[in-house]
């Protein structure tokens, strides 16, 4: 099943199996994408806009902007171009540049964060940038690490101050409009974090009466605000401030992305997360949309990162840096294609 | 009188009374009253002087010896608390190994405060205080006693978590620096009004002009001049000796008091005039800066983590407000364009007092300078350049930071000294005014007597 359905279903699979209901609209979405690939399905953009296919061919000679985002819906936001090792302009320019500027974060253990002790950036996302940066530049590749803060990723992007963003960056369609994403390498959700001992056990009515942190302006505040289990939602400026509330008791749980939570949960042993994401975040490699070639090409690496089962990069990079705090993912979600 | 029955008892009052009418009708008997009502006016006026005056003493010697000093402590615990926070985020940045003079400043700050909050808590009423108000000076001390701890444990954990090479370390410094901003500093600020409000309270007293002395005065003066006007009348003799000693006595020591009392209100008017109003100016640029220079470390420990509502760096926003407190909008090349900096300026006495002021200034333009390098650096991904340009040793802004510090700490040096002197040399005038208006007054009332006394003899 070519879909990200699939990553989605492996994922909950051995969290929880259950999501019976999640086979049903992943099968759905098997159906729906490749209509909409072809740019024909009931969410096509009207005729003006064309088919996707017919903007896509990275031929020779001046970039084509890549098409901003049609017909994208949250079902097809993660389908991506389809891979290739062709050396197009944007690849090219980098290797005349002879180092690769990535966008990364700083503050997220595991995924990108600097070790106080060395100084330098380590992570899950700095692995995968590493990884792009050999394949385009060699073994001996340089890589310029940039901090970007999270309001800077698409700013970074479309001004290419960096030539990537690799950055826990949620894949979703108003982005789209303004960047390119790879394929999906990582399939997060928001998720519920809370001492082991508490009496949370998911996102549902247990949480009723607690205090629950979560980053002001996130799809947390906004799950909790749409339905909040009867919670009292405790917001703070960034997501690791929540785990700061929570360790001096002026908080009962949080809730975040799920890889985020396990990154909170490395950092205090007496937290866990509970129950299941109960949203779908993939996230994604971000470069500008006028680097066809380049997305290809990362996708292209996200393949070769993926490829060799339980030995594969990715499930390396899983086992170093990941599976401690969330635990059982027995591999990366599928690549999904929109050409 | 008359319809009483007679052989009816009458009371000592109605008696004594009627002996004191008797008396008055004759001229001795005048003679012993005036005698008697000028050396009571007299001698009131020297008391009234005596009692004023050292009050007014005691207000003044209250502004030098005890208010001001607690002011000036207010603004160091002030100052202490703002400091260990800059210095905390500082010794973040170096690492997970913290340099050992951060690690002290910030020890120093944290002790300074807690041992300048225990002479302020000794310098300030009780909060069951007579008046049983709670005295706003207490009721902070008490909570900024409450608050420091709490903040020193926050710090730990941030360095605990840094060592270990969490993340989460540099969430709980900034939650420790929002405590500090939120709680600690606004405590800290209002018992450094409460007590520049005591300070002005114990000042205003100092200068009140003494009414009831002055009234004193001119009354007993009065009447001295009308028994001396009565006497030429009745004797046609131009001088009584006695009551022309007690007049002198009596216009020396309003003389005395209204001129003390002038040079005294002049002293310590410009005690609080320039002094106190330059230290309050440079008390403020001093935090200015301090809280700037907190902002800049913040922003490299947030790594922008924390954003403003319009999506801005919220430390780097909270940097540009601070330094536009401190120095005025940007404007390479200006002298003062305005802000703390420009206030201290304005008010500062001297060549001695404005130089330092000057100094900082200047380093403040090339704090804004350098600063705007970092950022760039920063803002290019260069983390570890942005790090050096902002916690390295020569040329970085921390540099600047110290040379503004500096500037204003030598400043505010100068106008304490000047605030002092200004301050003793008007409470040196009030010196001696009690006790020569008591002895005075003395001489005077006594002068009197002897004076009625002569011309009561020649009627025996």
């Amino acid at each position: 099943m070519g879909t990200r359905g699939r990553g989605l279903r492996d994922l909950r699979a051995v969290l929880a199996p259950v999501a019976a209901g999640m086979a049903v609209m992943a099968a759905a979405a098997a159906v729906l994408v490749p209509a909409l690939g072809r740019g024909s399905g009931p969410w096509g953009p009207g005729a003006d806009a064309g088919p996707v296919a017919a903007h896509r061919t990275a031929g020779p000679g001046l970039p084509q902007a890549a098409p901003a985002a049609p017909g994208c819906t949250p079902r097809t936001a993660a389908a991506s171009l389809r891979p290739s090792a062709a050396d197009g302009p944007a690849v090219q320019r980098i290797r005349r540049k002879g180092q690769l500027v990535v966008g990364v974060d700083q503050n997220t253990y595991r995924w990108g964060y600097r070790d106080p002790g060395t100084g330098r950036l380590e992570g899950f996302d700095i692995d995968l940038a590493r990884a792009i940066a050999r394949d385009i530049l060699g073994p001996d590749a340089k890589v310029v690490f940039q901090a970007v803060p999270t309001n800077q990723r698409i700013p970074a992007v479309r001004q290419r101050t960096v030539d990537m963003v690799v950055r826990t960056m949620t894949i979703n369609c108003a982005r789209k409009e303004q960047v390119a994403f790879s394929t999906a390498y990582f399939q997060a959700g928001q998720q519920v974090l809370a001492p082991k001992a508490s009496p949370v056990t998911a996102f549902d009515d247990s949480l009723r009466g607690k205090r629950v942190c979560t980053a002001a302006g996130s799809t947390g505040e906004a799950e909790l605000s749409r339905r909040s289990h009867g919670a009292r939602v405790v917001t703070a400026p960034n997501q690791l401030d929540c785990l700061v509330r929570l360790q001096l008791g002026e908080a009962d749980a949080v809730v975040t992305d799920s890889a985020l939570a396990a990154a909170q949960a490395a950092q205090d042993p007496a937290v866990e997360l509970k129950g299941t994401p109960f949203t779908d975040e993939a996230y994604g490699v971000a470069m500008n949309q006028d680097d066809p070639d380049l997305v290809r090409r990362v996708n292209k690496v996200l393949d070769d990162y993926r490829r060799g089962g339980d030995d594969s990069a990715w499930m390396r990079a899983y086992r170093k840096w990941l599976r401690a705090d969330l635990p059982g993912i027995p591999g990366p979600p599928a690549p999904e294609y929109s050409d | 009188m008359d319809g009483r029955p007679p052989g009816r008892r009458r009371t000592a009052w109605a008696e004594g009374l009627d002996q004191l009418r008797a008396a008055a009708m004759t001229e001795p008997g005048r003679l012993r009253a005036i005698g008697a009502a000028l050396a009571l006016l007299v001698l009131v006026f020297g008391a009234v002087t005596a009692w004023q005056v050292s009050d007014r003493a005691a207000a003044a010697r209250d502004v030098v010896a005890r208010s001001q000093p607690l002011a000036a402590d207010a603004a160091r615990v002030y100052r202490s608390l703002a400091d260990a926070d800059t210095t905390a985020a500082a010794g973040f940045l170096a690492g997970s190994v913290e340099p050992a003079a951060t690690r002290e400043r910030y020890a120093d700050d944290l002790a300074t405060a807690s041992q300048l909050l225990v002479r302020a808590a000794a310098g300030a009423p009780g909060p069951e205080a007579a008046d049983g108000a709670a005295d706003p000076a207490a009721a902070q001390i008490a909570r900024l006693n409450e608050l420091l701890p709490r903040y020193a444990g926050l710090v730990e954990t941030a360095k605990t978590n840094n060592r270990q090479g969490l993340p989460l370390g540099g969430a709980y410094l900034r939650y420790a620096n929002e405590r500090m901003r939120a709680e600690l500093l606004p405590a800290a600020r209002a018992l450094y009004e409460a007590e520049t409000a005591r300070l002005a309270a114990d000042q205003q007293r100092a200068v009140a002009w003494p009414w009831w002395a002055l009234a004193a005065g001119v009354a007993a003066i009065g009447a001295l001049g009308w028994a001396q006007r009565r006497h030429y009348r009745r004797t046609h003799r131009v001088f009584s000796p006695g009551l022309l000693a007690a007049t002198v006595a009596s216009v020396a020591v309003l003389l005395w008091l209204v001129a003390g009392h002038a040079v005294a209100r002049a002293g310590l008017g410009d005690a609080a005039e320039h002094g106190a109003r330059s230290l309050a100016a440079l008390n403020a640029a001093r935090i200015d800066a301090l809280r700037a220079r907190g902002d800049e470390n913040l922003t490299l420990v947030a790594r922008g983590a924390v954003l403003t509502a319009d999506q801005k760096d919220f430390y780097e926003v909270g940097f540009r407000a601070r330094m536009r407190d401190l120095a005025g909008a940007a404007g390479p090349g200006q002298e003062a364009s305005g802000g703390a900096l420009g206030a201290a300026l304005a008010v500062a006495d001297g060549e001695a007092g404005r130089r330092p002021v000057r100094d900082a200034l200047a380093a403040v333009r090339e704090w804004q300078e350098r600063h705007a390098a970092a950022r760039a650096a920063d803002d290019r991904g260069d983390y570890e350049r942005a790090l050096r340009q902002v916690i390295g040793g020569d040329g970085s802004t921390g540099a600047s930071f110290d040379r503004v510090d500096g500037g204003l700490r030598r400043a505010l040096a100068d106008a304490q000294e000047r605030f002092r002197s200004a301050a003793d040399g008007g409470r040196a005038a009030l010196r001696g005014l009690p006790v020569g208006a008591g002895v005075l007054a003395v001489v005077g009332a006594a002068a009197a007597v002897l004076g009625i006394g002569r011309r009561l003899s020649e009627y025996r």
